[in-house]
């Protein structure tokens, strides 16, 4: 299982705050991962464009091409406004 | 000392804090802050409120690991790092970053690296609330380059 969180504009376009997702071998990268979300519909494409996201695993900020296991946290968010 | 929190701070006890010569010796002579507070106004825009939002445990992983590499690169005290989150008005303070050191140009250093990282590293977000309804900062180039600076040496 793959627990998948969202923050920010990201979160507000989808309309939920986080996700559990069944892992398989397929979901073979973060890239990979992104793009089965984004294909579930229209908000989904829209929020997670990825010239605008970051992402991190297990709360570390992580490359497109880090792989993922089963249980990791995935979070995807717009660039940071703090400060 | 990292916190994220939704009530105001008190620089005087922080300050307090910081000289306390338990946790500082009394041979850290410089004692540098920073304190954030929010604009009335952004990108022409008067903003009349302010929320914040952040991922609880990363934030404070992410300020850990930039005090971590403050630590090595200058010989400070631990910091005091404090980001408020939720609902904020013009004037009310954001955040708070305070270092000790025996001389002051290192504690000038820490000061402004932590606040640089801070800005580009750690998950936070802000909302604003202006006359055309509610919206989400955009982040900037320009703290990118605050950033990057740190690392040209």
């Amino acid at each position: 299982m793959l627990t998948i969180v969202f923050f920010a504009q990201t979160r507000e376009i989808l309309d939920q705050g986080s996700l559990s997702l069944d892992f398989s071998p397929a979901l073979s990268n973060l890239e990979t991962l992104r793009q089965q979300l984004a294909a579930r519909g229209d908000k989904w494409d829209l929020a997670l464009q990825r010239d605008k996201l970051l992402v991190a695993v297990n709360q570390e900020m992580s490359r497109w091409d880090t792989p993922i296991k089963d249980g990791d946290e995935v979070a995807f968010f717009p660039p940071v406004t703090g400060g | 000392m990292i916190a994220i929190q939704q009530q105001d701070f008190d620089i005087a006890k922080l300050y307090h804090q910081l000289t306390d010569s338990q946790l500082n010796p009394n041979g850290y002579g410089a004692i540098v802050t920073f304190v954030g507070r929010v604009r009335d106004f952004n990108q022409q825009q008067q903003v009349a409120a302010m929320s914040l939002e952040h991922y609880p445990g990363m934030t404070e992983k992410s300020l850990a690991e930039i005090v971590l590499q403050a630590k090595s690169r200058w010989p400070i005290s631990e910091p005091i790092i404090i980001h408020r989150v939720g609902e904020l008005l013009p004037g009310d303070q954001i955040v708070y970053i305070g270092v000790a050191s025996a001389h002051r140009k290192a504690a000038f250093e820490a000061c402004e690296f932590l606040i640089d990282y801070l800005k580009i590293k750690a998950p936070l977000w802000k909302k604003e609330q202006t006359e055309s309804g509610y919206q989400w900062v955009d982040a900037r180039e320009t703290d990118h380059g605050a950033a990057s600076r740190w690392t040209k040496q």
